[in-house]
């Protein structure tokens, strides 16, 4: 008798183990496959979705705000269970989640947000995390002391007020970190370049500079070999290749990377998460990554 | 009133107003007039400084060229795909020069032969050069080049940086094309006055055209000091330069409606551009304060000139 029960039970337990995990169907649909950034995204979420036991669906929209529309209804039509959007376009995107709320459906966005529509929660990296890393790498580096020179991007967009935040407010717990200059150069090597080389002029003594982006940091990085300034510690921002060349060159001491695998694995854990009745905050931050030289 | 004619009466005014600015930012930062940065003022002034001595050409034949920025990208490219093709660095620039003459040259030939406005035809080709940039090159920088070829930007000539002297050979090639050929005087004429120049038998098409070849060239020549500072030929290189070219050539006291100006207040234009924002840099002045005192500064200017352009012609 305990024999049978035993084999119901383990035919029961298998059979009913892989439905169980199968019923949950979730959906990404990104903007493009075409970029390295997208498809460790996609990677990542895949990844997530296996160790989760769900079952992913990925669509890709190839820069092309139509056919992520058209994705966007197969998917309302196939009655997911969530859709998890990369948009192309945060206004292109908004009629699309719009039809999904009316359906029911829940929609979580990642990196690039929508502009309309309910949205349970974006998912994106988190910049004021990353200039607060920035900020305790170039104190670090700088044994807690010393003059450092901030090179800010376009004033008032969110790049440059959070990273700007986030260093500001790691550099304020070095007291002998004293921040001399803080000037815009708008995000662009040639501006980065022009204005670190007035900065140079007017300070005689510069320990480290963090730029907003790595452009800018490039532009200071020539400034400073042109003026035959040497010894500066240079951190930038978004690791792009020239400036991960220049990290291995030994110019550039950090640059602050984003981590699209864990941004798209992020994705599906939450949407999981979610579906299994957890609330979750609007915004869900995925931490930066320091690429510094091995 | 002392009855002052208006033309002197505006440069002085303008030397004053540069002269009180260095004055002012020299006061309140000591290290402004150090031989280092006075150098350094002249350097970064060169870049803008070379295309508006273009634009202040094509501004006096009543035009106005919005395409420089876009030219500059793509006419560095050129020169920095031939440079990274194994073209030796000389060679690489004149494919830059002649890249932008001939951009220059669509220009010219869209207003001056299709008899289309100037700032359509220049704004098609800001879109169409700097698109075209960006195809070339999928939106990625080319970094890393010879220390010949980044000579215009980085060399050294008598202990004066490179792009300083470039830009006074430019001048003084502009100067005598304006001042000392027959072409700088029809310059003026088509830009006072067309109607009057076809009359007097001045081949309007063709001076306004070369008006246009020359801006494109100079705007590539710019290109060259650019790339050659970088290190890096950007399809974004130059995006806004137009702006920088033209706050320069209309605060040197060129009118907008062709015909009168001059060079030199074009210099002093851009130089004033160029204290300012170096002095904002040297004293740490708040970002979002940049822009306010800029406007300020070019409205004042232009506010001074207005009414003393008014009382001169009263007393005239």
């Amino acid at each position: 008798m305990f024999r049978k029960l035993l084999a119901v039970f383990v035919v029961v337990l298998l059979t009913a183990l892989p439905a169980a995990a199968a019923e949950k169907t979730l959906s990404l649909v990104i903007s493009t496959l075409n970029n390295p950034f997208f498809v460790s995204l996609k990677q990542g979420a895949e990844g997530a979705a296996g160790t989760a036991g769900v079952k992913l669906v990925v669509l890709d929209a190839q820069d092309d705000s139509a056919k992520m529309t058209a994705a966007m209804e197969d998917l309302i039509q196939k009655k997911v269970d969530a859709i998890l959007v990369n948009p192309t376009d945060s206004d292109a995107v908004t009629p699309s989640i719009l039809k999904a709320n009316e359906a029911g459906i829940p929609v979580f966005t990642i990196d690039r947000g929508a502009s309309g529509g309910k949205v349970v929660c974006h998912i994106a990296s988190d910049n004021e995390a990353g200039g607060k890393m920035a900020g305790e790498f170039l104190a670090k580096t700088l044994e807690e002391k010393g003059n450092v020179v901030e090179l800010v991007g376009i004033p008032g967009t969110s790049a440059a007020r959070d990273r700007g935040k986030g260093f500001n407010d790691a550099v304020a717990a070095f007291p002998g970190i004293k921040i001399v200059a803080a000037q815009a150069a708008d995000f662009s090597r040639d501006k980065g370049l022009k204005v670190f080389e007035n900065i140079l002029q007017a300070q005689p003594d510069i320990a480290g500079v963090f730029a907003h982006n790595d452009e800018m940091i490039l532009g200071a990085i020539a400034a400073a070999e042109a003026a035959g300034r040497k010894g500066i510690v240079f951190v930038g921002f978004d690791a792009v290749n020239d400036a991960v060349a220049a990290v291995k060159d030994g110019k550039l001491a950090a640059t602050v990377a984003q981590q699209p695998a864990l941004m798209g694995a992020m994705g599906v854990e939450k949407a999981v998460a979610f579906l299994g009745g957890e609330a979750l905050p609007e915004f869900i931050p995925v931490p930066l990554q320091l690429v510094v030289k091995e | 009133m002392p009855s002052l004619p208006w033309r002197p009466g505006s440069r002085t005014l303008l030397l004053l107003l540069l002269g009180g600015l260095m004055l002012a930012v020299g006061a309140m930062e000591p290290r402004f007039f150090t031989g280092t940065n006075l150098l350094n003022v002249l350097r970064q002034s060169s870049i803008i400084g070379i295309i508006s001595l273009g634009m202040t050409v094509v501004i006096l034949t009543g035009g106005i060229d919005l395409s420089v920025g876009s030219i500059l990208a793509l006419s560095v490219l050129f020169a920095a795909s031939a440079a990274k093709a194994g073209v030796a660095a000389p060679l690489a620039w004149c494919c830059a020069l002649a890249g932008g003459a001939g951009l220059g040259w669509c220009n010219g030939f869209g207003i001056a032969r299709l008899r289309l406005p100037p700032f359509i035809v220049t704004l098609g080709m800001m879109g169409f050069a700097r698109g075209l940039a960006l195809l070339y090159t999928g939106g990625a920088p080319l970094t890393g080049f010879g220390a010949l070829f980044r000579f215009p930007g980085t060399g050294r000539f008598g202990g004066v940086p490179v792009p300083v002297l470039l830009f006074a050979l430019a001048f003084l090639a502009v100067f005598v094309l304006l001042e000392r050929c027959p072409w700088g005087e029809r310059v003026r004429s088509v830009g006072s006055n067309s109607v009057a120049a076809w009359g007097s038998g001045i081949d309007v098409p063709g001076t306004v055209a070369k008006a246009y070849v020359l801006s494109g060239t100079l705007a590539a020549l710019a290109g060259l000091v650019l790339v050659g500072r970088l290190d890096s030929a950007q399809p974004s290189a130059g995006l806004g330069y137009e702006f920088g070219a033209i706050a320069g050539v209309v605060l040197g006291g060129t009118s907008f409606s062709g015909g009168q100006g001059t060079l030199a207040g074009t210099i002093v234009g851009v130089l004033i551009m160029g204290v300012l924002e170096n002095g904002m840099n040297l004293l740490n002045v708040n970002p979002f304060s940049e822009q306010v005192v800029k406007g300020v500064v070019i409205a004042a200017a232009l506010v001074a000139y207005g009414s003393l352009g008014r009382r001169s012609r009263a007393a005239g």
